[in-house]
């Protein structure tokens, strides 16, 4: 008897960039590989320690302080870049997108180093702070996922080389806020977004299209799972709500 | 002349709002008078003593144990019992009650700063600092550094602060005078950065709440005059001074948090002047504030409707529940007042939950659905939060006595729970 490989799953750095509930994203990667029957580990990697090697890497929203530390450490450690040379996967949302671009903004507005995953910059915005619900279609291109719903809340503007794909185009909020009307970026089997949500709560194919990277399958391969939660959280986020006072008696 | 316009303004305004039952009028009257006369809460509260108390969680209990507390001698104290914490509430209150010689003011965290420079208080009492709505208030450490320059200006306040919370100790840091209370902290994911350096706070292993720097910026739990410790019996708490003294700190509110917040309460009293046993005394009176804990009938059955607000506050209060195993109501919303991202919900340890009969309800039952289903607390989903209690009424598949059925929401879902229709 083999046991079968393990898939590790690294949260990276709860204590600096666990401010807006991201860390639900490590989790719910973790719960649907195991529900398949994939053997998981899921890792909370603290910032004062080597991080782990891993096959997926998660990185969550955090202030301005504790933002440039976890780049510099990052930076200083270099496992997240190997292991992303290797192939591993990364999700990053907010903070965690600008980091992994090659330079972002400090509370000072001095820009500091990113890890360089994506070929991005970010600039502090002069307006007001893109805050609120946001609706994207993935770009065409990019592997096909169903309308994006999430909720941002960053003071950043977020702009892409050339070289660089963006995730989606929104439809509804702000996103990178550049002008060219883009959210996110995603380049090989690194994913950036300002999504919140946590956006896999509200995005479970994004899931399983990173899980199918990590578990170098196609999503068509994987066993279909019970999402009616997250199929109605869609509908309501999306509009499609059909009656809010319908009593809907649903057991998960 | 002005001031005495803006008074009546206030009164006029809140006389009519609350006979046209726009509620008690508090926030719309402290609006119109503060337009009239801008510094109407300095001139209302001249000559008396203020205590103001701010902090993530626990704000209005302890205001009303601290009004209690400082009121146990016998002195009127005017404050402002309805959880209207910004400045338009604070003026309602004070023009309600314009003899009475102290005041005690829940206050928001980022008008700290402004009610403090217009009340001259003598008393600050500060709880703690958490992740809260994090959409439309600052972040965390954003408002731990409003308050240190705030206090830091304020060389005449008495600052009673929870030494246990590393972003209170910063903000209570630089003000002339600290009373330190070792009041516990359950929450530490927003502490853990050392908000002096931006290094790493590391916290003793033996649970006395005792925290340093790791990177050794020198930044430490300051040494306190008061600890809260359980007895041994585990029912209830002991205050322990520094000088040897020991008081018993029997409630009639559930939970450690409001343990907690009635030994920050009981040191400010004493430095009011009131004897901490007194002060503890009067505070065991008081069984329910604003409603939280409170017992109604709805949906055919009775509910103990609870309140929490965010992580911190969840943490505590699952805490609390967590030994139960009847059914349990959730209920979610992410209206103005509650902010409109329950990202949150992933930071809320749902998991001790698993096994229990939960109904999932509120505006935003479906985050909260998608959140249980992760932590595997099977549940059922009931946009309807009154016909929720009755659905888990009906659904008490643990056989445990049903009666009655906690109710837990966050702020709104809760508020409107509390005024509903029985």
């Amino acid at each position: 008897m083999t046991a079968s490989p393990k898939l590790r799953i690294a949260v990276i750095y709860p204590d600096l960039l666990g401010t807006y509930g991201d860390g639900g994203n490590g989790l719910i990667l973790a719960r649907r590989a195991e529900w398949r029957g994939t053997n998981v580990e899921l890792l909370q990697a603290i910032s004062d320690a080597a991080l782990p090697e891993a096959d997926v890497y998660c990185l969550g929203g955090g202030e301005d302080g504790p933002q440039v530390r976890a780049a510099r450490s990052l930076i200083d450690d270099g496992t997240l870049s190997r292991r992303v040379a290797q192939g591993a996967v990364v999700l990053a949302v907010c903070a965690g997108y600008q980091i992994v671009g090659t330079s972002f903004p400090g509370a000072d507005e001095t820009l500091h180093d990113g890890v360089g995953l994506l070929n991005l910059t970010t600039a502090k915005g002069i307006g007001p702070r893109a805050v609120g619900e946001v609706t994207a279609e993935v770009v065409e291109g990019n592997p096909a996922l169903p309308t994006l719903t999430g909720f941002e809340n960053h003071g950043g503007v977020t702009t892409l080389a050339t070289d660089t794909s963006p995730l989606a185009l929104v439809t509804g909020g702000i996103g990178n806020g550049d002008g060219s009307g883009t959210e996110g970026a995603i380049s090989g089997r690194v994913v950036g977004t300002y999504l919140h949500g946590p956006v896999l709560a509200r995005n479970p194919a994004m899931a399983d299209l990173l899980l199918s990277w990590a578990l170098n399958t196609e999503v068509g391969a994987f066993m279909p799972l019970d999402d009616s939660a997250h199929d109605a959280l869609r509908a309501e986020r999306l509009g499609h709500t059909s009656n809010g006072k319908r009593r809907s008696k649903v057991r998960h | 002349m002005r001031s005495r316009l803006a008074i009546t303004t206030t009164r006029a305004v809140n006389a009519t709002s609350r006979r046209l039952g726009r509620g008690q009028g508090t926030v719309a009257g402290g609006r119109a008078g503060l337009k009239v006369d801008p510094q109407l809460l300095q001139r209302l509260t001249k000559g008396r003593h203020v205590a103001l108390v701010s902090g993530t969680n626990g704000k209005t209990t302890t205001t009303r144990l601290l009004a209690v507390a400082l009121g146990s001698d016998g002195t009127d104290v005017v404050s402002n019992e309805t959880g209207s914490n910004m400045p338009p509430g604070h003026v309602a209150a004070l023009v309600a009650n314009r003899k009475a010689p102290r005041a005690v003011l829940e206050v928001d965290e980022i008008y700290l700063p402004r009610v403090l420079t217009a009340t001259q208080a003598e008393i600050v009492v500060l709880l703690n600092l958490s992740r809260d709505q994090l959409d439309r208030t600052n972040e965390v450490r954003m408002v731990a550094n409003l308050w240190r320059a705030a206090l830091a200006a304020a060389p005449h306040t008495k600052v009673i602060a929870n030494a246990d919370d590393p972003l209170v100790a910063w903000a209570a840091g630089a003000a002339v005078d600290v009373h330190w209370v070792s009041a516990g902290l359950s929450w530490l994911l927003d502490a853990t950065g050392c908000p002096s350096c931006e290094g790493r706070i590391e916290f003793d292993a033996d649970g006395s709440g005792a925290w340093h720097c790791a990177t050794g910026c020198g930044f430490a739990r300051p040494e306190v005059m008061a600890t809260l410790t359980p007895t041994d019996h585990g029912l209830s708490h002991h205050g322990i001074w520094s000088d040897g003294r020991t008081y018993e700190i029997a409630l009639a509110l559930p939970g450690r948090f409001n343990v907690a917040n009635a030994l920050l309460v009981a040191v400010a009293a004493e430095t009011a002047g009131i004897d901490p046993a007194d002060a503890f005394a009067a505070m065991a009176q008081v069984a329910e504030v604003a409603g939280r804990f409170a017992t109604r009938e709805l949906g055919g059955t009775t509910a103990r409707l609870m309140l929490a607000k965010n992580p911190a506050g969840w943490s505590e209060l699952l805490d609390l529940v967590a030994k139960d195993q009847g059914p349990l109501v959730v209920s979610i919303n992410a209206r103005i007042a509650d902010g409109a991202d329950p990202s949150w919900l992933w930071d809320v340890p749902f998991e001790c939950l698993a096994g229990r009969p939960v109904v999932a309800t509120g505006d935003r039952c479906h985050d909260l659905s998608v959140r249980l289903h992760y932590a595997g607390v099977s549940h059922l989903v009931e946009t309807d939060p009154i016909t929720a209690i009755q659905t888990a009424a009906d659904n008490n598949t643990n056989n445990v006595a049903p009666d009655p059925i906690d109710v837990i929401g966050n702020y709104t879902a809760f508020g409107e729970l509390l005024a509903a229709k029985t």
